[in-house]
């Protein structure tokens, strides 16, 4: 493309040899060619293998009933697997609103606490580094450690948090994992201790990133500490705000790990992610409405991403 | 988040309902490897006359695994075959067998009774071997002969071991008391009231992994019903919406207030600790509860009776899990995989696997007990004298209708004593339709 001649736009600017134009001009050798077709297929290949098919894929597969056996078992199966899923599985509204629930809760309680330990940790305070270690260690433990590490707080007969209470062993015992009433809260704790590290982090380094003469200025002008940070430096932090924003929404769409390692998802613990594997991984597959669950999921997850999309782009044109 | 994202995750789900991963005590998520772990690297010569074949084993912990490589040498040792035994983690075993069934499977797998033994005989997955029966066929009780038997009549499955379900108990909290075995419903609930009114736990009770309470909804129902309606029942021949499923319902809702009351947080190992420690008076689980009393004074204290009487006279049908061997679609033109599979259904076979695993019960009559205890020799009377063996309800019923129906259904079941059982034949109707 590059190679078009320019002189087709600009006539009057060059009346020199047309032959050194073109060389001064022709910025892609055939060798950056091939390397830039390279570097634009293998990407969008790897886009379409692993995201766009698989989700095409989905979204068919919802509109059948399969075993998961022989392609020849696939029958189609209209919107039955929606109307299932809508009418008839006792699961899925609880899942709905706790993934609501656990959107909420994130953003409102453990959001805030990262923040709340970046501050604190941004006080050149002694030993700063270490208590940033303990915070962010949490996001760096594997999920099959947070598993077995909270089984140990909560645990009914042999848990830490019964153990404190001294009601451990007895029938007075709270059944952190069993009340449907309380698990959730017990999972979404969980859930904060990793997330609000993460978001610590990002934090801290959004807090390093602000202008220190801009504090000067503010402290110059009089304001107090509580003004100077959400009057100047929290809006500052615009770009680290919204990374936090769509982490958050992320992380509560995507919640999945805890409450499987709980109870599998079950009995209190209903996430949409934690229905689609239940119908999808095993045995017990049932693709067809495994997969409308799936789609469902995608749905709900297109709405922030849009939003986000949309600002995005509003600011950028 | 496409599906197929999640179902790479899903690996991790894996151990849901399965004991084995609880009592490893945690969550199997080196699973993603599985495929190509499945597949046995060369495929074996299986015309007429081969010597040699391969076994896919889900056997996977120590105790099995080294039992079942007990029965491979004495096998080829017997018959100048050779084995070659590819071992796979026990959850992504069963998490992949439809996969691989489909692919290039081994001659011979390890695989349950019931159900899941029908499903793929019935899809043609996996070789008919009744003429492997026609030399065992007496080594085995009518339970047992029943449960290795597919719709189309013909045998699929030969059985190694099985251990039956019940209400465990410690003797010697019982001789204290003065109970009795209950022989009636009745009698259960009037001993759980006196055990209740004695400070116990009654019958311990633990439903977090959503398993176990199949096994109390398998006996109830059984009692109450008949061994026939629970196979119907659960081969959705009978639907979950009438008066004899609600009837299930209403007696369990009277053994409710007598079981834990806090069982939705617990796992079965706690459970078996509240009857270690005589806190509670029996508790309704597989006879592997006793792999929890490491403590022998305790083992040896321990005593088991079936699930007494309810409707349904006497107590002939028996909750007693079965695995075994089945041949793959391939493994059925391979004569050293049948050979194999015959030694399994022999005493020798047998002998082999239980001198490394006691943990189980032999099935083959003529099979040398004398390494029994009297404990084991009580349960092997209990499956012995059974008329009906059921398997768990996972195991006679499609797996999706186990796990992701009924689990929830029962849970909710235990929060409040209410079930509607509209909808679980509306779920069931959905499920079963998808196969």
């Amino acid at each position: 493309m590059a190679d078009t001649p320019i002189g087709a736009f600009a006539p009057a600017r060059s009346v020199k040899a047309p032959g050194r134009l073109r060389r001064r001009y022709s910025l892609l050798t055939r060798r950056d060619k091939i390397v830039l077709a390279v570097m634009v297929t293998i990407p969008t290949l790897i886009q379409l293998v692993f995201i766009w098919i698989p989700t095409v894929l989905s979204i068919l597969l919802s509109f059948v009933r399969w075993n998961g056996l022989a392609f020849s078992d696939i029958r189609p199966a209209g919107t039955a697997n929606y109307d299932f899923v809508f009418k008839d599985y006792p699961p899925f509204i609880p899942a709905l609103q706790h993934n609501v629930l656990w959107l909420v809760f994130l953003a409102v309680i453990a959001t805030p606490i990262g923040l709340l330990l970046a501050i604190l940790l941004d006080q050149n305070i002694r030993g700063s580094r270490i208590y940033q270690s303990i915070f962010f260690a949490p996001v760096m433990l594997s999920l099959v450690l947070i598993g077995v590490i909270w089984q140990l707080f909560y645990s009914q007969n042999n848990g830490l948090l019964n153990f404190l209470l001294g009601t451990s062993g007895t029938p007075r015992a709270i059944d952190w994992f069993g009340d449907p009433n309380i698990n959730i809260w017990a999972a979404l704790i969980a859930a904060t201790w990793r997330h609000a590290g993460y978001v610590m982090i990002l934090y801290l380094a959004g807090l390093k990133g602000v202008d220190p003469a801009l504090r000067e200025a503010a402290s110059l002008d009089g304001a107090n500490a509580v003004q100077t940070f959400f009057r100047i430096v929290f809006p500052v932090m615009r770009p680290i705000n919204i990374v936090i924003v769509v982490i958050t929404i992320i992380e509560s769409l995507r919640a999945f790990d805890i409450v499987y390692i709980i109870n599998g998802g079950r009995n209190g613990l209903e996430l949409i992610s934690a229905l689609v594997i239940q119908n999808l991984v095993g045995e017990g597959q049932v693709i067809g409405v495994g997969s409308a669950l799936a789609v469902i999921l995608l749905v709900v997850s297109l709405v922030p991403i849009v939003i986000y999309l949309s600002r995005t782009f509003k600011k950028d044109a | 988040m496409t599906s197929d994202k999640l179902s790479v995750l899903g690996n991790i789900s894996s151990s849901q309902l399965n004991r084995r991963a609880l009592l490893s005590g945690g969550v199997g998520v080196a699973a993603i490897s599985m495929l190509a772990a499945c597949s046995p690297g060369g495929s074996t010569p299986s015309g007429s006359g081969s010597k040699t074949t391969t076994l896919g084993s889900g056997a996977s912990d120590d105790v099995p695994k080294r039992a079942y490589a007990a029965v491979v040498a004495a096998f080829q040792k017997k018959s100048g075959d050779t084995v070659k035994t590819n071992t796979v983690a026990h959850n992504d075993f069963q998490n992949n067998i439809n996969t691989y069934l489909q692919g290039s499977p081994d001659d011979s797998f390890t695989w349950f009774a019931g159900y899941r033994m029908r499903y793929y005989a019935a899809k043609g997955l996996s070789a008919p071997i009744d003429d492997v029966w026609d030399k065992i066929g007496d080594n085995f009780s009518e339970g047992l002969t029943k449960a290795s038997t597919a719709d189309d009549g013909k045998k699929y499955f030969v059985p190694n071991y099985n251990y039956p379900w019940g209400f465990f108990y410690r003797k010697s909290v019982w001789a204290a008391k003065g109970y009795t075995v209950p022989a009636k419903f009745d009698d259960l609930i009037a001993l759980s009231k006196q055990m209740q009114a004695d400070g116990l736990v009654p019958i311990a009770f633990a439903d977090k992994d959503g398993w176990p309470a199949m096994g109390t909804f398998d006996y109830i129902n059984m009692r109450t019903n008949g061994y026939q309606f629970h196979m119907d029942l659960t081969a959705h021949k009978e639907s979950w919406d009438q008066k004899k499923v609600k009837d299930v319902f209403d007696n369990w809702k009277q053994l409710l207030p007598y079981q834990s009351t806090n069982a939705l947080g617990l796992t079965w190992q706690e459970g078996a600790q509240l009857l270690g420690e005589g806190k509670a008076g029996m508790y309704l689980l597989g006879s592997f509860v006793t792999q929890q009393f490491t403590d022998a004074t305790v083992l040896a204290d321990i005593d088991f009776f079936p699930f007494p009487e309810i409707a349904e006279e006497g107590t002939t049908a028996v909750e007693a899990p079965i695995d075994g061997l089945m041949l793959s679609k391939k493994g059925g033109s391979n004569p050293a995989a049948k050979a194999l599979l015959q030694f399994m259904g022999t005493p020798a076979g047998q002998e082999a696997y239980f001198s490394v695993d006691k943990s189980n019960l032999m099935t083959a009559k003529g099979a040398d007990t004398s390494g029994y205890s009297d404990f084991n020799k009580k349960l092997a009377d209990v499956i012995g004298n059974a008329k009906s063996i059921s398997q768990f309800f996972d195991r006679d019923a499609l797996p999706a209708m186990a796990n992701n129906v009924m689990i929830p259904a029962l849970q909710g079941f235990l929060k409040d004593g209410t079930i509607d059982t509209a909808n679980l034949e509306a779920q069931a109707k959905a499920l079963y339709a998808a196969q």
